[in-house]
């Protein structure tokens, strides 16, 4: 068995990949269900109950869905320009720690300024930590070429443990009864309820308005333009006379910033404080979901509701049947493979037998 | 000469690649003690034949069989055992190792408690002495020239009893005088009744070396021909399947200095590239720079183009310093072909359109406050593609699947355009221009040239082809160890002199070649 070039890839096998890999993850995923002893169909149908199927259930894979949004934005345009941000973790944190320091400390009154603008400082201060945190890693990469997929990962662990610092020290709640948890935010920045009764909330819109931004920007800017010619060939890029390196720091700051962003959301829109374990792994999730999303900007949103509504659905139905929602992992991890597989075959057709 | 015993027998071999037939029904043979040129274009087959041959490949219908024994398909060992030795265009040599050590590495087992040097080393003496292929088997690789290595590797394939030697496109790294040491070397190796594969796309060596010609053509074998009795031009005909005129140079008025470098030097970690080089050329003239690949050429290609800075001296564009910034030579219209067109001529993912406009997007021709206008770039496209007679099934194909010679035109097309359509570039450097290309392209890329000097443009050719920079360039400078020669009309300068420079002797070390003969 051997891999054979395409020579022309077939936009429609684009497009049906990450629908023919899901199907296979599902597949595969089944026989994990049935080893589990759980009837398979009626573990999708709650799994999918439990994502869609009331107004409760889908309200909630929008809110999961809001921080995976940007996060996989994040690590999708650092992905098209050939910068490896496995760091959107770490980003994501800081991002909702400045957020918390700008509208939470002395009870939001910090800066005295009127709310509009604090609720923008709030916002902006949370895009700028989490795009200082991948600065440093891509000059490092350019300058050096130091690997940033060790830096950019190594970093989340410094993130973390800063994190936590701050919360036992500077931003330590004094009525969290000793919990490590920070300062609430200031109750007027939160973000607004899109729907009532739920937790959904507009950085929902926030997420889906950048993710039409960045596929504008993709696709009809000169920066845009420089991105995927500093990915897909960076010696050609720089002979045309493109700005390869501002571009990366350019790409860098986009892409921690979109992570900051994912963390002011979680803040903001959901819990109001930070703590060490507000994300059950967003920044890493992100990279799947800009896999599965071919790395484009729209196709993130799907992904992002996908995986969302795996984990929010595997919740629910390991509730009813015996199997754990760890299930919602495994799901998510093998459509990452099933999804390099499938862009594999779109680019290489498979020949039995030898040469 | 054909023999009761053909060396080799190939029976009606068809290797297709999808929809590709890339070798189509192909019966040849070679009789002992003979050289059979293959003589194709690039994409004929060439190629897919000896890897087939050698059980890189195994063909779809045909078989093959060496001194009347058949061959198994698909097993490079079986080949080497059967006596089917190869030479590669890029050698396989370990630089740090001896010649020996190289000749040694892979022909005896691994596991064993000593090599046996001693016993080896007669025999690579004595194999070297029967064939007149002299090289010290104590030298390491890399104190060794290009035609040395050669000699190594043909070396390496005697020593492992090859009875059958191919050899593919050898001449491609030699000077003029390292290819006629190769010519003597083969008919040695004949008389002693060894059979050659001689793969090359050169007619003139073609003619020099072979007793018979098979031409490929699109994967089929389109003739064979006793060298006696056939000339160049039949040749051509054969391998490009109609008759192709290359263009010819016409003197032309030169005007202003154009570009000048003077005391230029740069170096890499360490390494001189450019070694005080100094090159003058002005608007109208065509400079060549020979030289043997590797001396010095890539480094000067990059300096021109904007992405190497020199650490010394000074080079200028009509009377303007440039810095190492490709924008800024896109800007004083300078048009740059670079050598490797896939890693660095083009985006291949991206479509074609992208391409055409990837110099000067950033100009307000092409971008308003960042913003692609994207019909107006299209529009230009559609134009250069239709100008420089680009073959594609559509603009918004990604540049990848575009043959060599459309992806040259397209690139010839967005350099050439550089300063907007209708005015000609200042000037145009081509790096290996028509290198890999079929007839019919090298003579659209040299007509491009040509007229853009006729039109006022300077333009500095540079390239490993002499054939080609005898028929465009006005003066030929020969580049060798970073240093350039004087840059001297190609009138009086003979094939034998610029051999010698490109070799590194210069007329003062070599009495009586002179580079220049006037």
């Amino acid at each position: 068995m051997r891999l054979e070039s395409r020579t022309e890839y077939s936009r429609r096998a684009m497009l049906f990949a990450p629908i023919v890999a899901i199907l296979v993850t599902l597949a595969v995923c089944a026989l994990l269900v049935a080893w589990a002893g759980a009837p398979v169909g009626q573990t999708y149908a709650l799994l999918f109950d439990g994502a869609f199927g009331s107004r409760f259930a889908f309200a909630e894979t929008l809110t999961r869905a809001t921080p995976l949004i940007l996060t996989g934005l994040a690590a999708a345009v650092a992905f098209r320009a050939r910068l490896f941000n496995i760091g959107a973790e770490g980003q994501l944190y800081l991002g909702a720690l400045a957020a918390v320091a700008v509208g939470g400390m002395h009870g939001g009154s910090t800066f005295d300024l009127p709310l509009p603008l604090l609720s923008a400082l709030m916002i902006a201060a949370g895009a700028a930590a989490g795009a200082l945190w991948l600065l440093g890693p891509a000059w490092m990469k350019l300058k050096l070429g130091v690997d940033e997929v060790v830096t950019t990962l190594l970093l989340n662990f410094v993130a973390l443990l800063l994190v936590s610092m701050m919360l036992d020290g500077p931003m330590k709640d004094p009525l969290a009864m000793g919990w490590p948890q920070s300062v609430a935010l200031d109750p007027e920045l939160e973000f607004s309820r899109l729907i009532e009764r739920s937790r959904v909330h507009s950085g929902l819109l926030m997420a889906v308005g950048l993710a039409i931004l960045m596929w504008l920007i993709e696709r009809f800017t000169t920066f845009g333009f420089a991105l995927r010619a500093v990915g897909a060939n960076n010696r050609a890029a720089a002979f045309a006379g493109l700005p390869v390196g501002r571009t990366v720091l350019l790409c860098a700051l986009l892409s921690g910033a979109l992570a900051g962003l994912a963390g002011v959301g979680e803040v903001a829109g959901r819990a109001s404080y930070v703590t060490t374990d507000m994300s059950p792994g967003y920044g890493y999730a992100g990279i799947v979901i800009a896999m599965l999303a071919g790395l484009h900007p729209l196709g993130v949103l799907l992904a992002a509701l996908f995986v969302a509504a795996v984990q929010v659905g595997a919740d629910s139905m390991s509730r009813v049947v015996g199997v754990p929602n760890f299930i919602a992992d495994v799901i998510v991890a093998t459509a990452l493979l099933t999804m390099l597989v499938a862009t594999l075959l779109t680019r290489y057709r498979i020949r039995w037998g030898r040469a | 000469m054909t023999e009761s015993l053909p060396a080799l027998r190939l029976a009606n071999i068809t290797k297709r690649f999808g929809k590709l037939v890339a070798n189509d029904g192909i019966s040849l043979e070679l009789g002992t003690g003979e050289v059979l040129a293959l003589l194709g274009e690039n994409g004929a087959g060439k190629s897919t034949l000896v890897s087939i041959l050698f059980g890189h490949y195994v063909a779809d219908e045909g078989h093959i069989e060496v001194f009347g024994q058949p061959l198994p398909p698909g097993n490079p060992k079986a080949a080497l055992a059967a006596g089917v030795g190869m030479v590669h265009q890029h050698f396989a040599l370990a630089d740090n190792l001896s010649v020996l050590d190289n000749v040694l590495l892979g022909s005896e087992p691994l596991w064993q408690p000593f090599s046996r040097r001693r016993a080896a080393r007669a025999r690579l003496i004595d194999t070297a002495n029967r064939f007149g292929l002299g090289v010290n088997p104590d030298a390491r690789v890399a104190t060794l020239s290009v035609g040395e290595r050669q000699r190594v590797e043909i070396l390496k394939a005697l020593y492992r009893g090859a009875r059958i030697l191919i050899l593919d496109e050898p001449t491609a790294v030699l000077t003029p005088q390292e290819s006629e040491s190769l010519f003597t070397t083969l008919a040695t190796l004949v008389t002693e009744g060894l059979s050659v594969i001689f793969i090359s796309h050169k007619l003139d060596e073609v003619l020099r070396v072979s007793a018979r010609v098979a031409v490929l053509r699109g994967g089929r074998l389109v003739s064979v021909r006793n060298t006696e009795h056939t000339t160049k031009t039949e040749l051509a005909e054969l391998m490009v399947g109609r008759s192709v005129t290359l263009p010819t140079r016409e003197p032309r008025p030169h005007g202003d200095l154009v570009l000048s470098l003077s005391g230029v030097h740069a170096a890499h970690a360490g390494k001189t590239l450019l070694d005080d080089v100094g090159l003058m050329v002005r608007a109208g003239e065509i400079v060549g720079i020979a030289g043997v690949s590797g001396n010095g050429q890539h480094a000067l290609a990059d300096l021109l183009c904007g992405t190497l800075a020199a650490d010394r001296g000074e080079v200028s564009v009509s009377g303007q310093t440039m810095r190492a910034n490709p924008r800024d030579w896109i800007a004083r219209r300078v048009a740059r072909i670079p050598e490797d067109r896939h890693a660095v001529g083009v985006v291949g993912d991206l479509p074609v359109w992208e391409n055409a406009v990837s110099e000067r997007l950033h100009l307000p021709a092409f971008s308003r406050a960042g913003i692609v206008r994207g019909r107006t770039a299209r529009d230009f496209t559609r134009r250069l593609v239709t100008q420089f007679d680009v073959r594609l099934s559509g603009i918004d194909v990604p540049a990848r699947v575009l043959s060599g010679g459309n992806m040259q035109k397209l690139i010839l097309g967005r350099a050439l355009s550089v300063a907007g359509e209708g005015v000609t570039p200042t000037l145009i450097v081509a790096n290996q221009p028509t290198w890999g290309l079929d007839i019919g392209a090298v003579a659209y890329v040299h007509r491009c040239l040509l007229d853009a000097a006729a039109a006022g443009a300077a333009v500095l050719v540079i390239s490993e082809d002499l054939d080609e920079l005898f028929a465009i360039a006005d003066r030929i400078a020969v580049m060798f160890k970073g240093r350039l020669g004087p840059a001297l009309p190609t009138e009086g300068c003979s094939r034998a002199a610029i051999g010698l420079a490109m070799a590194g002797s210069t007329a003062s070390n070599t009495e009586g070649a002179p580079l220049h003969a006037a």
